[in-house]
């Protein structure tokens, strides 16, 4: 199978590194791929209530690199979708559970199952980091619009470009077209200045996440997320299609959209 | 208070991004030229022994930084001389 590993990674936490992975992967498979996540951050799991998939775990990525279980034991089936898999990360144990070596053994037999294999990355420039990128093809940084994720995304960008990824590209994630359009808030363009890397897609800032992530349903599932709309439409980039960029004057202008909905419907 | 007006009115005319973006880019050419203060002192010592086989120089007051001009980092060395010594003829 022609597969691609994508490590998804910020280096600053809470950027929504995981928000990010759960919802590529989801919206890649509702357009018929395979696709498997896999959770690196090891003591501290997350990807699994974010997909609403917790009280299904029943063994981890260490028990698979450990030999306690076969891979196809511990990949969670998302039952939303036929090529939805999740590979949990372990609660119990810390990021030295795993070495680079095993994560690259590891990825690469998923790749004999999966399409698309999108690794969560912990946040942090240690092992936990190093684990994650270990076996990727290529690398996805999120970050948002704040000289703190940026400077950290720098930072990553540097140790991703020195172990040899060839293929980064960046996801800003969290912006806000009112600040922006104040000049309070720096632009696409300002940060891809900084960074000088390509640009993966722009995803606004918006409630619907938080209310997604509370039920367990990434926003992709739904219409009315405009960040589920940006998402959708960086997985179509992922898989090859040229889409345009989610425009900030969309998300500002709900209301005119609301009203040109309304005069269509009449 | 003209400023709290003009910023009422949304006629601020630097927004903070811009703050943001000097701020970010400065604080990264430190970052990626990779130079730690322990290297910075390291090649102080050896500055200091290598001018001072020519020179007398004001050890205690002497800097050396990394400064950076427009789009370009330096390497600036303030060395203060307390006298020279004298020349040998070879």
């Amino acid at each position: 199978m022609n597969s691609r590993v994508f490590v998804i990674t910020s280096g600053k936490g809470g950027v929504g590194k995981t928000t990010t992975t759960a919802n590529l992967g989801t919206a890649l498979a509702m357009m018929n791929k395979r696709a498997v996540l896999v959770d690196t951050d090891i003591g501290l799991r997350n990807l699994d209530v974010v997909m609403g998939l917790e009280n299904r775990i029943v063994f981890d990525i260490v028990d698979v690199v450990n030999g306690n279980c076969k891979l196809k034991q511990a990949l969670i089936k998302d039952k939303r979708f036929d090529g939805l898999c999740l590979l949990p990360a372990a609660q119990t144990k810390d990021k030295t559970a795993v070495t680079p070596h095993q994560m690259k053994n590891l990825t690469n037999e998923l790749r004999q199952d999966f399409e698309f294999i999108l690794v969560d990355c912990p946040a942090g420039i240690e092992q936990g980091f190093k684990n994650a990128i270990a076996g990727a093809d290529a690398a996805i940084v999120v970050a948002t619009p704040e000289v703190s994720s940026v400077r950290d995304a720098d930072r990553i960008v540097g140790l991703l470009e020195a172990a040899g990824l060839r293929e980064t590209k960046l996801i800003v994630n969290r912006i806000r077209a009112k600040m922006v359009k104040k000049g309070d808030m720096m632009d696409i363009s300002d940060i891809l200045d900084i960074l000088s890397i390509d640009l993966l897609g722009v995803v606004p800032e918006d409630e619907c996440i938080v209310i997604s992530t509370n039920r367990g349903e990434p926003a992709v599932l739904g219409n009315i997320s405009r960040a589920g709309e940006a998402y959708r439409r960086i997985a179509r980039r992922i898989m090859g299609e040229e889409v345009p960029m989610y425009s900030l004057q969309e998300s500002s202008n709900i209301m005119a959209r609301f009203k040109r909905m309304l005069t269509l419907a009449r | 208070m003209l400023d709290i007006i003009a910023r009422f009115f949304g006629k601020d005319s630097t927004g903070s991004k811009d703050v943001a973006r000097e701020r970010l880019r400065l604080v990264l050419i430190h970052d990626r030229s990779l130079v730690s203060p322990e290297l910075i002192n390291a090649l102080k010592e050896d500055l200091i022994q290598v001018i001072q086989q020519y020179m007398d120089i004001d050890v205690e007051s002497l800097l050396v930084n990394l400064e950076n001009e427009d789009d370009s980092v330096a390497l600036v060395a303030n060395i203060p001389i307390k006298g020279l010594k004298r020349a040998v003829n070879i």
